[in-house]
């Protein structure tokens, strides 16, 4: 596995750059990697970025899209605004997640 | 006398109760399954209707002839399952118990749930699914004389029952076109959520080459947010439009609402269960096989065949108090047609994704992994006798349940 060097920090990440270790993250990291995909946080994007944390914790997988909208209450138009394009990746990256896979 | 239920008599409960039946003591267990009709339909089938390759009545047959004689078959609706009670109450005021309960309810076709994709005054006119008995019915009676336009094929949302079938789908459909002399009056248009035309990287360059050959256009990256059925066309989260003249969509699948109102299915009504012995996260005393469970592979009966394979003999060791010492790998195996006599074929698991190569024998075949053959196609046509007379039944198959790597290419990073 790679590792990459984030804030000074070193990490471990995918050929993406998808972190792969969940208690290396924390939100400043996650801020540095929502600029390094332009992306400027505002409180609601750091509420789907919660979202995807807590339920990667109980459910092991990174959730869908969808499951961000109905489990997490986000509209997912909104979630289009606020992550342009690919809202499912760029959430992931930023929470610090593995690339979701929902689809088989 | 312990009680077994199983909610489903489709391809995984059938094949799991044939398989069981086998193996219980009828002295110590009585198996039930539960349905709402007679009617098995044989799935893959559903892909050759439109372009009138199988007719109709040729996919159609009784569940209850598939089911082994001594296993009762019930019709009815069910209503819900009370999983601390270890009981499952059906629309009819009936109620069931239970010591061990497998839900095989599969996924069901859900336009309803894309604002306009069900408006009455299109659906089955100029909007269609195929993967329902009268979706693909109604999409042959309008591919007959259809004079052209814009065909755009679109998944909605992974997963999707048989994740290969809208690729074939629209293959068949350039062949269909070409052979009646019309596909210059067709535009041919594939609209996907996903980045590429699948979902493993391999095979979706090879799918994708195949398009591209057949002149069919790739819009990926598209998440549908409704169809405005007055100006004919798809409409995405982030504001994409693709107009259409004929749309065959493939709407979200989901598991049986049952399951929700029960507090057994997660978002898509599909109960979350471990990957590898298919027993619910909530409750040891449940199980959930084929379409209906939450594993991350295909939806497909290949699936549902295999899992069924490990699940037997985990389901023996369950009851006798022991530990499950087998793994589900979740192995796969389709067949892909690609129009004028040819198919491929794709065979996978969690961590293998489809490879070329020879199958099922090493070096020899007869048929050959991501690659267009006659032998390919010949073993898709020879499936559905298979189908009803070797899966239903539970006779053996022939085929590992685990995924092998003889005879794979594998690639040289």
């Amino acid at each position: 596995m790679p590792v990459t060097t984030i804030e000074g920090r070193e990490v471990q990440v995918d050929d993406e750059g998808f972190m792969t270790v969940y208690d290396e993250w924390d939100e400043q990291l996650g801020g540095a990697l929502a600029k390094l995909i332009d992306v400027d946080m505002t409180d609601e994007h750091w509420k789907a970025i919660q979202f995807l944390r807590s339920d990667f914790k109980t459910e092991g997988v990174t959730p869908t899209l969808r499951r961000v909208s109905t489990a997490g209450g986000l509209d997912m138009k909104r979630l289009f605004e606020l992550f342009p394009k690919k809202p499912a990746k760029k959430m992931a990256y930023i929470a610090g997640l593995p690339k979701p896979h929902g689809c088989v | 006398m312990k009680k077994l239920l199983i909610l489903g008599g489709g391809t995984a409960g059938t094949i799991a109760a044939n398989k069981l039946v086998k193996k219980l003591d009828r002295t110590q267990w009585q198996i039930t399954v539960v349905d709402q009709d007679d009617k098995h339909h044989y799935q893959p089938g559903f892909l050759f209707i439109p372009f009138g390759t199988y007719g109709p009545d040729e996919v159609t047959k009784s569940r209850r002839r598939y089911l082994d004689d001594s296993i009762p078959l019930m019709y009815a609706e069910i209503d819900r399952v009370d999983p601390e009670a270890r009981t499952v109450a059906l629309a009819d005021g009936t109620t069931l118990d239970y010591d061990v309960l497998i839900v095989a309810t599969g996924v069901t076709p859900r336009p309803d749930q894309t604002p306009g994709m069900d408006d009455p005054d299109t659906w089955y006119d100029t909007v269609f699914d195929f993967y329902t008995y009268a979706g693909t019915t109604a999409l042959a009676k309008k591919l007959a004389d259809w004079p052209g336009g814009r065909l755009v094929v679109n998944i909605v949302e992974m997963p999707i029952k048989c994740p290969v079938a809208p690729l074939e789908f629209t293959f068949l459909a350039d062949a269909f076109f070409t052979e009646r002399g019309m596909r210059d009056k067709v535009d041919l248009v594939y609209v996907t959520p996903l980045d590429a035309a699948f979902t493993k990287p391999i095979a979706a360059k090879h799918f994708g080459d195949i398009l591209e050959r057949k002149g069919v256009s790739l819009e990926s990256e598209f998440m549908l947010e409704h169809v405005d059925t007055a100006d004919r066309k798809l409409v995405s989260y982030d504001e994409r439009e693709i107009g259409y003249d004929l749309l065959v969509t493939i709407p979200l699948n989901m598991g049986a609402d049952f399951l929700t109102r029960s507090g057994l299915g997660n978002e898509l009504n599909l109960v979350p269960v471990d990957k590898h012995t298919l027993q619910s996260k909530q409750y040891d005393s449940i199980f959930a096989l084929g379409d209906a469970n939450d594993i991350p592979a295909s939806k497909a009966g290949s699936v549902a065949h295999f899992e069924i394979d490990v699940f037997v003999d985990n389901f023996l060791e369950y009851i006798a108090g022991k530990e499950m010492t087998g793994a589900f790998d979740g192995h796969a195996n389709c067949f892909i047609e690609t129009g004028h006599g040819k198919a491929m074929l794709i065979d996978f698991n969690y961590d293998t994704e489809p490879l070329p190569g020879k199958f099922p024998v090493p070096g020899i075949g007869p048929m050959s992994l991501l690659k267009e053959t006659k032998a390919n196609h010949m073993g898709k046509l020879a499936f559905r006798w298979a189908y009803w007379n070797v899966l239903l039944p539970g006779r053996p198959m022939g085929l590992s349940a685990d995924l092998s790597m003889a005879g794979k290419q594998v690639p040289v990073s």
